[in-house]
């Protein structure tokens, strides 16, 4: 098997043989989803925790439901509520839960880096579902299936992705994910909202929607992080709107087949206009959250052959 | 620490370092009283000197100690971090003779009293000298001037806010005038607060990668220049603890050439270490100002080079492991220096960026001058503060072994070269 990590931590650790196969088993899982018996029993015995440091239903909820399709024991940790208020820290938190032997450990925190800290100090495999603005690897797994299915490929694509890069760790693991299966990227959006030395990083930068997505096959809209901003990123909503939301008159620039994503939750109205993302000839936001179960299913089917194998071999 | 008058000996084959004379000559010292008596080059002197004791150097480097500006020792307030008994210690196995502490304690150092205190404790417990500075505003607060006069009476050899910028640009230039008139030394952080607020890395593409809130380098040359408008409208003595960015050379370089009294030092770390160290957020590695670019390091060891930045310091910052094993944004700056400081600023000699004199100068005599110290020279009179040191000798460090009671140093495991042999202070061995 191509599938050697113990951890996903982000995408910038994996080879793309090994982003291939997790994308060619959450195929398999996409079928079984859309079938009668959503069962499986990859994950049977096995005890999933999902650890939330900053709140989701989204992520959490698909996570949750991945584990539940393939027989794992899931359980949901509020962690905001617990013991982080009693001045506990995060290792002393992650040691607690692993003295509990989950098997896959699924964590949300808000300082970039924080998973990683985890990872190091737990036995179970750990699943970044976000840390700060570092990384959300299934977030760009999700949406590279999604392309994948839509376009039949991912190299040779070029993707726009537009907006709020700089508090983004799903605009990083795209550029990490989209960048190793050679697809062409550029980054779009206000000058205060492009992270420094993104030009440095093998995309482009646009500062303009009309040249930012030109002849672009995927436009990747990014939620604006509005309670990530210390004030002052930006003019106004509307100033924002009107230079940067995505609508038909905008869209024209891109491919006639191009694709709209958004990765949710949106803010209709502020980045995207309402009736496009529910145009389903061209939005394909759906199908990015039933992607994002199929992905999960197959990250944690994967890490936990992994782990299988590993201690077969002793 | 108490100068005890110790009997003469000679120190003899010795490689001598003499950052005032900028040389470097084979023989001895003939030390007498606490002081060095004579330094002797000619071998029939040297045989024919009557002596106590002779203590052969084996052809190693005699160098004046190390002078360490900006020691941040634990008390009072954290003494579980660091004390003035382990940071003498840990100063002794570096070849610091002497360290120029901190105020940013727990109380901050503001007031006679609490200098006082720590005086007496420094005096209690600590083998190398101790040389103290005090906060400039009260409770570093930014909003006050402290006693200056009492401070500088009770022994307070300069004057600073440590990290803390003070903002209002009226406080600090009162502060400084009133400094300028007691001839006191102000010691400044350069740092722009707002632009660098909540900033934990330097901006560029490896912080935006890791998705770290950063900064430009530019918040320093915007301090800096605010600085030196202040300093040529008050006549102020100024130091800026912390150099680290080529962006700032400019502005340093112009303020020196227009007769300013202006000094500036860098951290060894910042020699040493660039901002790719940061790995995957190697907590040990955060530092204030944050760890830079691969040719902003090269610009500062070439600022040292040349004599623009006067001074290398450990900025010996201690912290327990728990305000390290957090995520990288909640986790404490700083890391321990005063036993690395010597072996890593070899490797700059190593590497070709300095002359064992410039480094020795940057070391031990500017900062002892710039504070009005008689450390930092090997001359007859000078006070018998001496390092022995061999340059090329290689181990692996092991953070665990270190003297300090913190242990957050970036080198743990780290291949090093150059191992202190011998420290003394006033005469007295306190090391090897």
């Amino acid at each position: 098997m191509t599938f050697r990590q113990t951890h996903l931590l982000g995408i910038e650790p994996l080879s793309p043989p090994e982003i291939t196969t997790l994308l060619d088993l959450a195929d398999e899982y996409v079928a079984m989803n859309r079938g009668p018996e959503k069962h499986g029993t990859a994950l049977a015995g096995l005890t999933q925790v999902n650890m939330f440091f900053e709140t989701s239903t989204r992520t959490q909820s698909s996570f949750e439901i991945a584990g539940l399709r393939l027989g794992a024991d899931v359980m949901n940790m509020q962690m905001q509520a617990s013991s982080i208020k009693k001045g506990e820290t995060l290792i002393d938190t992650a040691m607690t839960i692993n003295a509990m032997h989950p098997d896959l450990l699924v964590v949300r925190h808000p300082h970039s880096g924080a998973v990683n800290l985890l990872a190091e100090k737990v036995t179970c495999a750990v699943l970044n579902a976000g840390d700060g603005r570092h990384e959300h690897p299934t977030q760009a797994l999700l949406d590279a299936l999604t392309i994948r299915r839509a376009k039949g490929r991912l190299h040779r694509l070029t993707v726009a992705i537009c907006g709020d890069i700089a508090h983004s760790r799903v605009a990083r693991s795209n550029i990490w994910l989209l960048g190793k299966m050679e697809s062409r990227i550029r980054l779009v959006g206000p000058p205060t909202l492009i992270p420094a030395g993104a030009a440095d990083w093998g995309v482009e930068v646009h500062h303009d929607m009309a040249a930012g997505l030109a002849d672009a096959d995927v436009v990747m809209m990014l939620r604006l992080q509005r309670e990530r901003m210390d004030g002052g990123f930006i003019p106004s909503e509307r100033e924002y709107y009107h230079r940067y939301g995505l609508d038909r008159e905008k869209l024209v620039h891109a491919k006639d087949d191009a694709i709209v994503m958004h990765p949710g939750p949106m803010n209709r109205g502020v980045e995207i206009d309402g009736t496009l993302a529910d145009d389903i000839n061209r939005s394909v936001i759906r199908e990015q959250v039933e992607m994002g179960v199929a992905v999960r299913m197959a990250a944690m089917d994967l890490l936990a052959r992994t782990r299988r194998e590993r201690a077969q071999a002793g | 620490m108490t100068e005890t008058p110790a009997p003469s000996f000679l120190l003899e084959n010795a490689r001598l370092i003499d950052p005032e004379r900028q040389d470097e000559r084979r023989g001895a010292l003939l030390i007498s009283g606490g002081r060095i008596a004579a330094c002797l080059t000619e071998p029939a002197e040297i045989a024919g000197t009557e002596v106590a004791e002779r203590i052969d150097c084996g052809g190693r480097c005699l160098a004046p100690g190390i002078v360490d500006l900006g020691v941040k020792v634990s008390e009072p307030g954290e003494r579980h971090k660091e004390s003035f008994r382990s940071a003498g210690r840990a100063a002794a196995r570096g070849g610091v003779t002497t360290m120029v502490t901190r105020p940013d304690t727990e109380p901050a150092i503001d007031t006679p009293e609490v200098l006082e205190y720590v005086s007496r404790r420094a005096q209690a417990d600590s083998v190398v000298r101790v040389a103290h500075m005090a906060a400039l505003t009260k409770g570093r607060e930014g909003r006050e001037m402290t006693e200056i006069g009492f401070l500088r009476d009770a022994g307070a050899v300069a004057f600073t806010d440590c990290d803390r910028v003070v903002a209002d640009a009226r406080v600090f230039s009162r502060a400084l005038t009133y400094a300028a008139a007691m001839g006191c030394l102000v010691i400044a952080h350069p740092q722009e607060p707002g632009l660098s607020r909540g900033a934990c890395a330097t901006s560029g593409k490896f912080a935006s990668l890791k998705g770290l809130p950063a900064v430009s380098p530019m918040a320093e040359r915007m301090a800096l220049d605010r600085d030196m408008a202040i300093v040529e409208m008050t006549g102020a003595r100024y130091h800026a603890d912390q150099i680290t960015s080529a962006r700032s050379l400019p502005a340093l370089e112009r303020a020196k050439g227009n007769g300013l009294d202006v000094t500036a030092g860098v951290g060894i770390h910042h020699l040493t270490l660039n901002e790719f160290d940061l790995g995957d957020y190697r907590t040990f590695f955060k530092l204030k100002p944050p760890l830079r670019s691969e040719d902003d390091r090269l610009a500062m060891a070439e600022a040292v080079a040349s004599g623009l930045v006067d001074v290398i310091s450990s900025m010996h910052t201690p912290q327990d492991e728990e305000s390290k094993r957090l995520p990288f944004e909640e986790a404490a700056s700083g890391a321990v220096g005063l036993e690395t400081l010597l072996p890593a600023a070899m490797r700059l000699v190593h590497a070709g960026h300095l002359s064992l004199n410039a480094l020795w100068r940057a070391l031990s005599l500017n900062p002892a001058r710039r504070l009005g110290l008689e450390a930092g020279r090997l001359a007859p009179g000078a006070p018998a503060d001496l390092v022995l040191f061999d340059p090329d000798a290689p181990f692996v460090l092991d953070r665990f072994a270190l003297a300090s009671k913190s242990k957050n140093t970036p080198f743990d495991t780290a291949r090093m070269e150059g191992r202190v042999l011998g420290t003394w202070v006033g005469g007295v061995r306190v090391h090897g």
